[in-house]
């Protein structure tokens, strides 16, 4: 069953189309991540979702029902919409007990409940502390639990882990993708950070300039960008000239299968970690290697001077300078050339 | 497009209650609601007069243009003078090694509590004919002061309650000052002196105009201290025709007259503002500055600031607790009324306070949160009442009042409505500062949490504005406290306050009367102060 479905929407700031006649579908229960750079509308288009704007074109029914067409909107307090901001925005005259109580409204299963919240966030004795006295991660797991108190159809987050610090976010990031999936919620995350969305989602829905170019599971973006510019938003690649011809593409590194059958002038995509280097005195050359403990980076110079990269586990063997072979691993995907 | 084959979406919008997108019909109505109180008493001036067939004729009055020039003399006279007095002042307090300077900091700012009527029948008991001076100094066979009546004594009393206007500004101009500037002229071999000239005065320039422009419209809009000193200023004359001849048209005119160089100074006190910043030092925490030794100077110094503020503090409030003592003594002090009086007061003033901070969260909720031409215009209505000297406000009401709601006029709520127009910008700046601080993210959070607007704001926004309502609230009680012609022609009949009490007395030159009212009123000031100064 859907719980979200955008269907064309847009919204225009000025000359500005900050959200483009996207379409969108969140089955119940999914986790999607809406990732693009800053400045594609991904935040616009979450806020259409919350009810904070109007869209100009299409509507948005959630769990069954019409909360927007153009020129009307349900307001956010009746869509049954939860929200994690970026800032948290945990309500500073409150306690972390009375923020999580907030929405629940007055009745005997109230104080219940939100010591039942407050357990599933792991924060059961800080239910009399002020926000202030919260740490960053424990902000957020307030957040959530004020969210999942008044039992959202779906729980939008803003950019929730970018005001962490490093460390702490990808611990934080695992914990809260745990606490959403005992909730059983449906979740949308907004993210710039595709190892972010790559990870905790069940779908990425990739966007730009306001539109939706690609949405898929995290293996199909990474694997088979639907276009160049995805490709390169999404990890690291090596586009390499080339010509197609149905299921294979031949390229400097040789006749390479195709994901997705092409013909004519191509631009081949490799991800950096499909290509194995070999000892051969052939014509490539290491330029330089980084290191970075789990893995290394090696910048490779083709015979017609092309630059790749290719990375490696730490390969104490290859050395700058060196002359090695290459070989792709897996096959690869093509798009036209322009 | 699968959205609607996947799901049949129930068409329910109506039921679950749909609504225009935009500003919300409650904001947008009581928008509307407070932008045309607010318009009323300027608008109807403006209707009086041009409907006046002979508003042109007073116009083109000699003694029109003769009172007009008289109170703009007035106003640069003592914007001149209020200058000369706090430079100095602010300058041995903020810079220099003054003994007792914290205590000359405070004190030097205490006139600003002393309304000017209060001041300045301190002043005529004190100095004027039959004065006090004057029978210490008759056994010397001295007969005659100076006359304190007039220009000259309305000159001196404005400049004594009106340079902490002045003095303020230039002090935390004092204080913003990277000292590194003044440090570098000396290094390039200018003398103290020459590096005061040079340097510190240029980027003083701002904020002394801006000062000397407070002064100017404190000055114009004034009515206690020339009218005690009978001088003929604009304030004045315009009573004098609405009390004497109800010649409300005539008072209509010059009225607008008082509005329209206040406009100009207003235009001008902005002016200085947008180009103050130039002068701004740039990000970081600036330097404390050194205090200059005075030396042999300390003791010049020492004496200014002892003149200065006695005359503006201690003579006033000395010669009122003198007389309040006397009347204690001789058993004449009216304690019955005195406690009405100042019940009233704070009745009066609690109720302006109130109503001001609630008018004025419309306002800044649209002009923070909804950006709009209707907002932006509202904003700036709101500012009308810095323009609108309270005479004028009083006069418009006056007839309007009696004119078209004759059951308002002359009740509570038409003079507290009054003090609204007048005193809401005040709220309207303390609340907008503490709004623009507040994260939108928090309403946000409030309405998805299943609070519509209204009750958002009463949840999450005011207890988070509620410094910004003490601060604004407090504003509002001080000023209305003080204010003296709002009062004396919109309260309701024998409603008596303590300004217009100190007003009846003093007029009739029962300057014992008068102190004891007065000196409460300075004293609810002063706590009133108090809680601002600690909430900002």
């Amino acid at each position: 069953m859907t719980a979200i479905a955008c269907t064309d929407l847009t919204r225009r700031f000025g000359a500005l189309c900050a959200v483009d006649s996207v379409s969108l579908q969140v089955g119940r229960g999914e986790f999607i991540a809406l990732l693009g750079p800053s400045g594609c509308g991904k935040t616009t288009l979450l806020r259409l979702l919350a009810g904070f704007e109007a869209p100009d074109h299409g509507q948005i029914v959630i769990d069954g029902t019409v909360v927007a067409r153009p020129g009307a909107s349900v307001p956010p307090e009746r869509r049954r919409i939860g929200m994690v901001f970026q800032e948290h925005a945990l309500f500073p005259h409150l306690d972390v007990a009375d923020n999580v109580a907030y929405g629940v409204p007055q009745g005997v299963g109230r104080a219940a409940w939100v010591r039942e919240l407050l357990a599933l966030v792991g924060l059961p004795e800080c239910a009399r502390r002020m926000p202030h006295q919260l740490s960053g991660g424990q902000q957020q797991r307030v957040a959530l639990a004020r969210a999942l108190a008044v039992r959202p159809a779906a729980i939008l987050l803003d950019e929730p882990f970018s005001n962490l610090d490093a460390g702490l976010r990808a611990e934080m990031r695992t914990e809260v993708c745990d606490i959403l999936r005992r909730a059983a919620a449906t979740a949308c995350f907004v993210t710039h950070d595709q190892e972010e969305a790559l990870s905790i989602a069940d779908t990425v829905a990739v966007m730009r300039h306001g539109r939706i170019e690609q949405v898929g599971t995290p293996h199909e973006v990474y694997t088979r960008p639907a276009s160049r510019e995805i490709a390169r938003f999404i990890g690291e690649a090596n586009l390499l000239r080339g010509r197609a011809d149905g299921p294979v593409a031949h390229c400097a590194l040789g006749a390479l299968p195709l994901l997705v059958p092409m013909h004519g002038a191509v631009d081949v995509m490799i991800r950096p970690e499909m290509i194995d280097v070999h000892h051969d005195d052939a014509g490539v050359m290491i330029e330089q290697i980084s290191f970075f403990g789990h893995d290394q980076l090696i910048r490779l110079r083709l015979a017609d001077a092309t630059t790749l990269r290719a990375r490696t586990l730490s390969r104490p063997d290859l050395r700058p300078g060196m002359r090695v072979a290459l070989r792709v691993s897996d096959p690869v995907m093509a798009y036209a050339a322009d | 497009m699968s959205a609607r084959q996947g799901t049949v979406p129930r068409p329910v919008w109506r039921r679950v209650g749909m609504k225009r997108t935009g500003i919300p019909a409650w904001l947008a109505g009581s928008g509307m609601f407070i932008a045309a109180a607010l318009s009323l008493p300027l608008a109807y001036l403006l209707m009086r007069a041009l409907s006046y067939d002979r508003a042109v004729a007073v116009l083109q009055r000699d003694s029109t243009w003769q009172v007009l020039a008289g109170s703009v003399a007035l106003a640069i006279v003592t914007a001149v003078a209020s200058v000369l007095v706090a430079l100095p002042l602010a300058w041995l307090t903020e810079r220099s090694d003054l003994p007792g300077r914290r205590i000359w900091r405070v004190l030097s700012v205490v006139p600003l509590v002393i309304p000017s009527y209060i001041g300045s029948f301190a002043l005529i008991a004190v100095l004027g004919p039959r004065g006090a001076v004057q029978q210490m100094l008759a056994p010397l066979g001295i007969e005659r002061l100076p006359e304190i009546y007039g220009f000259g004594g309305a000159a001196l009393a404005l400049t004594l309650f009106g340079y902490p206007y002045v003095l303020i500004t230039v002090r935390s101009a004092l204080r913003r000052s990277d000292p590194a500037l003044e440090e570098a002229a000396r290094a390039l071999g200018d003398r103290p002196w020459q590096t005061f000239i040079h340097i510190s005065l240029p980027q003083l320039r701002p904020a002394i105009a801006a000062g000397a422009l407070l002064v100017a419209l404190y000055t114009l809009s004034d009515f206690g201290a020339v009218s005690l000193m009978q001088y003929d200023a604009l304030t004045r004359v315009i009573f004098v025709h609405y009390r004497a001849s109800f010649n409300r048209e005539a008072a209509a005119v010059l009225g607008l007259l008082l509005v329209a160089v206040t406009l100009v100074i207003i235009l001008a006190e902005s002016w200085t503002r947008g180009t103050a910043r130039y002068f701004r030092a740039g990000a970081g925490a600036i330097r404390q500055h050194p205090p200059v030794a005075l030396g042999r100077w300390r003791w010049p110094a020492l004496c200014y600031c002892a003149l200065i503020v006695t005359l503006a503090v201690l003579l006033p409030l000395g010669a009122m607790l003198g007389w309040v003592i006397t009347a204690v003594l001789y058993g004449t002090l009216a304690v019955d009324s005195l406690v009405q009086q100042t019940v009233n007061s704070v009745l009066v003033a609690l109720g302006a306070a109130l109503a001001c901070v609630i008018a004025a969260v419309p306002i800044v909720l649209l002009s923070v949160r909804y950006p709009h031409w209707f907002s932006r215009a509202l904003e700036r209505l709101s500012y009308v009442g810095y323009a609108l000297p309270g005479i004028v406000i009083a006069l418009a009401l006056v007839h309007f009042g009696a004119r078209y709601l004759p059951a308002l006029y002359q009740t509570f709520a038409m003079l507290v409505f009054g003090y609204v127009v007048r005193f809401v910008p005040e709220a309207v700046g303390a609340l907008r500062g503490r709004m623009l601080q507040l994260n939108p993210r928090f309403e946000e959070a409030a309405r998805t949490l299943g609070d519509d607007g209204p009750r958002a704001f009463g949840r999450v926004t005011a207890p988070l504005l509620a410094p910004g309502f003490i601060a604004g609230g407090a504003l509002v009680f001080l000023t209305t406290m003080k204010e003296l012609p709002l009062t004396l022609l919109l309260a309701p009949n024998g409603f008596a306050t303590l300004a217009t009490e100190i007003w009846s007395a003093s007029s009739e030159a029962l300057f014992a009367h008068a102190a004891a009212p007065a000196l409460v009123l300075v004293a609810v000031s002063i706590l009133s102060l108090r809680l601002l100064l600690r909430e900002n």
